[in-house]
């Protein structure tokens, strides 16, 4: 039965169902319930933006509400993990990852290599990530590089609910670390969302658009910028793009992204993160040495500037990349189209 | 100030108490420290040769420690290391060959030469790795000990660490987290005095360490770590309070580091025979032995056939690590995940 579902819900019912099927699932974060040891109700939160809301009721003990000591309590899911559990650790807002890193970096990406393949550590640290919630400069970066850049992470990015519940189930299940990366302005969106489980392998992007003119490669809410864009394009300039949701950023599916180029012979990259050693220039840098003789075309990059989140909403509104600014990308690898 | 001070002599360590450990036990435990004093001696001669990659860290001197602590655990239970890990890993039963062939960076190794001196685990023992960053074993025994709480199973979790990774804020919040779950967990202050080359007086903010276990909530003991039945009491009597549910809590063992931080170190830090005095003042193999030879229950006979053996043991393993096969060119990419 599918039925429309929020990016939030079916966030919330990935981990309701694992938590069924599986009794190793457990949840840990900074008032994923609210309310502990408090003289009120439990289960007064659920997550700082009611992400979990619900799932104590269901599930109980299973749901701990941590100390605000994100090295500790990272870091305990990590070694929950190393010793057979399941945990799904919620970081909050993974700009946070600069008091906990140590845990992810040296400790849950490099256990199964520095022990010889002996560890295995099952834990998904889901948190929110990108800009446009009026939050400033320490609540918004889209921070996927960082961690895409790290052997034994996988990154994972959802654009739509569907997605989100899919790959979270598939998060849980897998025997890696994953951060698990929830853009903060997509929990509103809906989508046909199936009530029942289902995993969405990594390494598979989606094409979301077919189009022979261009290939506009992006993840999270820049995929929906980057649907707008191709929508005008086509309209006002008959060029079709076709635009891949990565989904997965570690592993990342390059076939499908070749494969495009190839049949395209241009690329835009478009990417909320800074603009260096990103997603963007990884993907650029990628096609340019393995479809060089297909491309027609520089490669294009949309970015963040190399600059923090601003505050204020007008400047705010300019960091994000735009439709139109993928457009004038996209134009730019037609000259022909540019000059008429 | 009754941090650890150089050139202390141990108090209490030749009392007229009654050995509170049968014979086996004893012989045992002499083993056990006899292997990690022969481990290491030889590590320090073999370093000196250049035959060792990295850096290696000595846990001479210490023996009692680990070894005090260990018996009290079975392989479920868990620990979580330091640099200075050798010993840890020798008293929780981690094969002695494998080991010193991962220290030489071999394929026969504990880790398949992959994590060497500073990486050396076996979760199948419960030693959940030796560490390079100071302090990061606390949030992940915690999490071993989450583990063992969820599944009922009565394991603790121990974690080790010295007098210079106490003042990291993972330590601390640890405690914390510890105390506000009830975690069975002991924290193990290893305290000898030095933080790499930094006297623990001028790190440290408190004159006493259970100052800090006190600050968290937890109860916490102070003994004379040169002294196995002190430590073994101890953290005998903690351990059971933990596994009963009774809670984490802080045990400092104050003891001497024979060797430098790593080898190679001058040690110009220390007092002029600082490191003379110990070996003949504060060695707990010899305190050890002296005790339980002088109460008539082990003969000078049986300590020298153990040491005969534990030397043969040693030679063993450092011929058969020189002489085994390098890791293959294969084994560079592999094990960073379990599927990719």
């Amino acid at each position: 039965m599918s039925r429309t579902l929020s990016f939030k819900l079916a966030i919330n019912e990935a981990l309701d169902l694992e938590m069924r099927r599986d009794p190793s699932v457990i949840l840990l974060g900074e008032d994923i319930v609210g309310g502990s040891g408090s003289p009120g109700e439990m289960d007064a939160w659920g997550g700082v933006l009611g992400v979990t809301k619900g799932l104590y009721g269901k599930h109980g003990n299973r749901l701990m509400d941590t100390p605000l000591s994100e090295s500790a309590y990272i870091g305990a899911a990590i070694g929950a993990a190393a010793c057979g559990m399941r945990p799904v650790a919620e970081l909050m807002f993974l700009d946070f990852m600069g008091v906990c890193f140590d845990q992810i970096l040296n400790q849950a990406a490099k256990f199964r290599y520095m022990f010889g393949g002996k560890a295995k550590t099952p834990v998904v640290i889901r948190a929110m990530v990108g800009a446009g919630f009026r939050a400033a400069a320490q609540h918004s970066q889209m921070l996927t590089p960082m961690f895409t850049h790290v052997p034994g992470l996988k990154v994972v990015c959802p654009s739509n609910a569907y997605d989100a519940k899919g790959l979270l189930i598939q998060s849980i299940r897998d025997d890696d670390p994953v951060i698990f990366c929830e853009h903060k302005n997509l929990y509103a969106s809906e989508a046909d969302v199936p009530a029942e489980p289902y995993a969405i392998p990594f390494g598979e992007a989606n094409v979301v658009r077919d189009g022979r003119d261009v290939t506009i490669v992006s993840y999270g809410l820049t995929v929906h910028r980057a649907l707008e864009a191709a929508q005008t394009l086509s309209k006002r300039s008959g060029i079709e793009a076709e635009v891949i949701d990565l989904r997965t950023l570690s592993p990342i599916d390059w076939d499908t992204v070749i494969e495009s180029v190839e049949n395209t012979g241009r690329l835009v990259v478009v990417d909320e993160a800074n603009p260096r050693c990103s997603i963007a220039t990884d993907v650029a840098a990628y096609v340019a040495q393995q479809a060089f003789g297909a491309l027609k075309a520089a490669p294009q990059m949309v970015t963040a500037p190399h600059t923090p989140v601003p505050f204020s909403p007008a400047l705010e509104d300019l960091y994000i990349p735009s439709a139109d600014a993928i457009a004038a990308a996209v134009l730019k690898t037609h000259p022909q189209a540019l000059a008429a | 100030m009754s941090i650890t001070s150089p050139m202390q002599t141990a108090d209490g360590a030749l009392s007229n108490n009654p050995i509170p450990l049968e014979k086996d036990a004893l012989l045992a435990a002499y083993r056990t420290m006899r292997t990690i004093r022969d481990f290491e001696e030889r590590l320090h001669v073999e370093f000196a040769k250049g035959d060792i990659p990295g850096f290696v860290h000595l846990y001479a001197g210490e023996e009692a420690c680990a070894t005090g602590i260990m018996m009290h655990l079975t392989d479920s239970d868990r620990i979580a290391s330091t640099h200075r890990g050798h010993g840890h890993c020798i008293a929780k039963g981690v094969d002695v060959e494998e080991m010193m062939a991962e220290i030489y960076g071999k394929s026969s190794g504990s880790c398949r030469g992959k994590g060497g001196s500073m990486h050396i685990a076996d979760l199948s023992k419960g030693m959940m790795g030796a560490n390079g960053i100071l302090g990061a074993g606390a949030p992940l025994i915690c999490g071993a000990a989450l583990a063992a709480k969820c599944r009922g199973d009565g394991g603790v979790g121990i974690t080790f660490f010295g007098d210079g990774a106490a003042n990291q804020g993972t330590v601390l919040e640890s405690m914390n987290l510890a105390a506000v779950w009830n975690l069975p967990v002991i924290f193990v202050l290893e305290n000898n005095g030095y933080a790499e080359a930094t006297s623990v007086t001028y790190a440290t903010g408190v004159d006493n360490f259970l100052d800090r276990a006190h600050g968290f909530g937890l109860p916490g003991v102070s003994v004379d770590g040169t002294d196995f039945f002190a430590v073994h009491k101890a953290a005998g009597e903690l351990i059971a309070k933990a596994r009963a549910g009774g809670g984490p809590a802080l045990l400092e063992c104050k003891m001497v580091r024979f060797y430098g931080h790593f080898e190679g170190d001058s040690q110009t830090y220390k007092a002029k025979g600082e490191n003379d005095f110990n070996r003949l003042n504060r060695d707990c193999l010899k305190i050890f032995a002296d005790r339980v030879t002088a109460a008539g229950i082990v003969s000078d006979a049986e300590i020298a056939l153990m040491d005969r053996e534990v030397a043969n043991l040693i030679d063993d393993a450092v011929s058969s690590a020189k002489s085994a096969p390098q890791p293959t060119p294969q084994e560079l990419t592999s094990d960073v995940y379990v599927s990719y």
